[in-house]
């Protein structure tokens, strides 16, 4: 089935919307990624469902990535949005620096972000304003470090038995 | 907000009390009647459950943090144990992501091939998922017929694979050996004897006015808060929308057949129930397509710096031998980039998202889990309903718990 909305006209829609917001603009694989502002992320994603042409009012996923070499921009925080009634897909991606993992909660937009923002917050500390229920998800509530983050190694650090460069990065 | 949507719905939640005694009441971690290791706190007042609080991670097995670790080829035996009613469908999925990153041209055998395995997958995951909404109504027979073909779906697996539940099937760029005689001869009899059996069991509960009483209205769920939700596969659709990956976004030649996606009224555990039967007949009219028109050509393509060579052209071929080496020592180079792919898993839509940065293992690999997603609805689905109807709730929306812990 053939997608009623292209990759320009969506993007262009947002750009006029909300301007200098909008940080980058990219079609990796053919699919829309657009890096916008942390800050405007809550705005972002309820314009995208209640605008009337767009209708991109399916929340696919919701995670976190770490980038620890990017200084200013450790954590990024990835939206899959979909549009069910144009066959349209698209993807947001915002930045937040390890000083300040808060992000703004979209759970009153979509029940379902829910547990995802959990298991965001569980695996890389990234904190969302205005969630319901801000805890751990998977791991337990008593665990002290967010495992996902690129500094704690799958297996133990500390060998000096093993040269990592022959097992993995 | 919040309150406005649930008002949009068609149903209809009772709001009487039996006497107003509240008790608490641990549904699991282990039950029976939970099929899988996931908690549920309830507040009872009689039967009727007034409030719901779940836990889960109880097999958290940091599957994305060991993706980060291992090779490309590594990867598909962790995705046998997402959701393992349907091993072969997240095989596949893991394979394709893989392939649209690298880019590479698969043959249409393979997806033919693909596809046959895929719909045989959906085929035992609906069937123990509505078999066992039978036998948490106590209607245990009909389990005990479709179990029998399940088996046969499993041998079939055997016939490709060597495996049965942890399949670990294909490999990316396609199959490790094309389909053998014996295949086609199990899958024959498989494809007449199946239906029989299968109408059987259908006769038994489809049209059973106990269990129509037992299911119908039982754990709802309007349309517009499944999508809220974000609901995806029979779950979806048995709230009346009729979303389906395969005819969405079609992978490995799912345009080439032809194929009807049922949808429910209700969304309630009679109407999953359906959804799921009349996928099963298509999944089967999906075989019977693709095994008459299956393409002559290969069942692997052509990309020998991520497909495995053949052991005796290792031995004796130098070329061969050195991709050998490159593969298992995880030295193939991969292209940096970030892909999306999902599949119309068991349970829906099934996604993988994958960000590359060249090196051996992926730098960062997420799972779409759909039940891990679905499942934050179910106090919702069953306040105000009784302890039965939550039982017959949680096994008709086919939670695994291997998907929903990951």
């Amino acid at each position: 089935m053939k997608s009623k909305l292209t990759n320009e006209q969506v993007a262009e829609r947002l750009q006029k919307q909300f301007g200098e917001h909008i940080k980058s603009v990219e079609t990796p694989y053919d699919f829309l990624t657009i890096e916008v502002d942390a800050a405007k992320l809550y705005d972002i994603i309820f314009w995208l469902k209640t605008d009337s042409e767009l209708q991109i009012s399916f929340l696919t996923n919701l995670g976190g990535v770490h980038y620890p070499d990017s200084e200013g921009r450790e954590f990024a925080i990835v939206y899959h949005l979909q549009s069910m009634v144009n066959n349209f897909r698209l993807r947001l991606k915002a930045f937040v620096s390890k000083e300040n993992t808060e992000v703004d909660s979209i759970v009153d937009i979509y029940a379902g972000a829910n547990w995802m923002e959990r298991e965001t917050f569980d695996f890389y500390g990234i904190t969302f304003n205005g969630h319901p229920d801000m805890r751990r998800i998977l791991n337990e509530d008593s665990m002290d470090y967010f495992p996902m983050r690129k500094e704690y190694h799958l297996e133990d650090a500390t060998r000096e038995d093993k040269d990592d460069r022959f097992f993995g990065r | 907000m919040e309150e406005k949507l649930h008002d949009s719905g068609h149903i209809e939640k009772s709001t009487e009390t039996i006497d107003g005694d509240i008790a608490t009441l641990n549904l699991g971690p282990t039950h029976p009647a939970t099929h899988g290791i996931f908690q549920n706190v309830l507040k009872v007042d009689g039967e009727k459950i007034l409030s719901s609080e779940q836990t889960v991670g109880y097999i958290h097995r940091a599957f994305e943090k060991l993706a980060e670790r291992r090779p490309y080829n590594q990867i598909t035996p962790i995705t046998d144990r997402l959701n393992y009613c349907s091993s072969p469908i997240n095989n596949m999925g893991w394979e394709m992501t893989v392939e649209k990153l690298i880019g590479a041209e698969i043959p249409k055998r393979v997806e033919y091939m693909r596809v046959i395995i895929m719909e045989l997958a959906r085929i035992a995951d609906h069937l123990v998922c509505n078999s066992v909404i039978g036998v948490d109504t106590g209607a245990l027979t009909g389990f005990t017929y479709v179990f029998q073909e399940r088996e046969k779906i499993y041998e079939l697996y055997e016939e490709v694979c060597g495996a049965r539940l942890t399949t670990n099937i294909g490999r990316i760029g396609g199959f490790e050996r094309d389909f053998s005689p014996t295949f086609y001869k199990k899958l024959d009899n498989f494809l007449k004897t199946f239906p029989k059996v299968f109408n059987e069991f259908d006769s038994l509960l489809s049209r059973n006015r106990i269990f129509m009483d037992r299911t119908i209205g039982a754990g709802p769920i309007s349309a517009q808060r499944a999508l809220d939700y974000s609901f995806v596969g029979p779950n979806l659709r048995a709230a009346g929308v009729d979303y389906d990956v395969r005819v969405m976004n079609p992978y490995s030649s799912y345009e080439d057949f032809d194929f009807i996606v049922p949808v429910g009224t209700q969304g309630d555990t009679y109407d999953r129930f359906q959804v799921r039967q009349e996928e099963i007949r298509q999944s089967l009219r999906i075989i019977e397509q693709a095994y008459k028109n299956l393409p002559e050509g290969s069942y692997k393509a052509d990309i020998p710096e991520f497909y495995l060579p053949p052991k005796e052209e290792v031995y004796n071929n130098m070329e061969a031998l050195i991709y050998h080496f490159k593969i298992v020592m995880g030295e193939t180079p991969i292209p940096a980039g970030e892909v999306y792919h999902s599949v119309e898993g068991g349970n829906g839509e099934l996604g993988y998202y994958l960000i590359s940065d060249g090196g051996r293992s992926p730098y960062r690999l997420q799972f779409r889990r759909p039940c891990f997603i679905y499942y934050q609805a179910y106090p919702e689905m069953i306040t105000g309903q009784n302890i039965s109807d939550a039982v017959l709730t949680l096994s008709s929306m086919n939670v695994i718990a291997g998907e929903l812990d990951a």
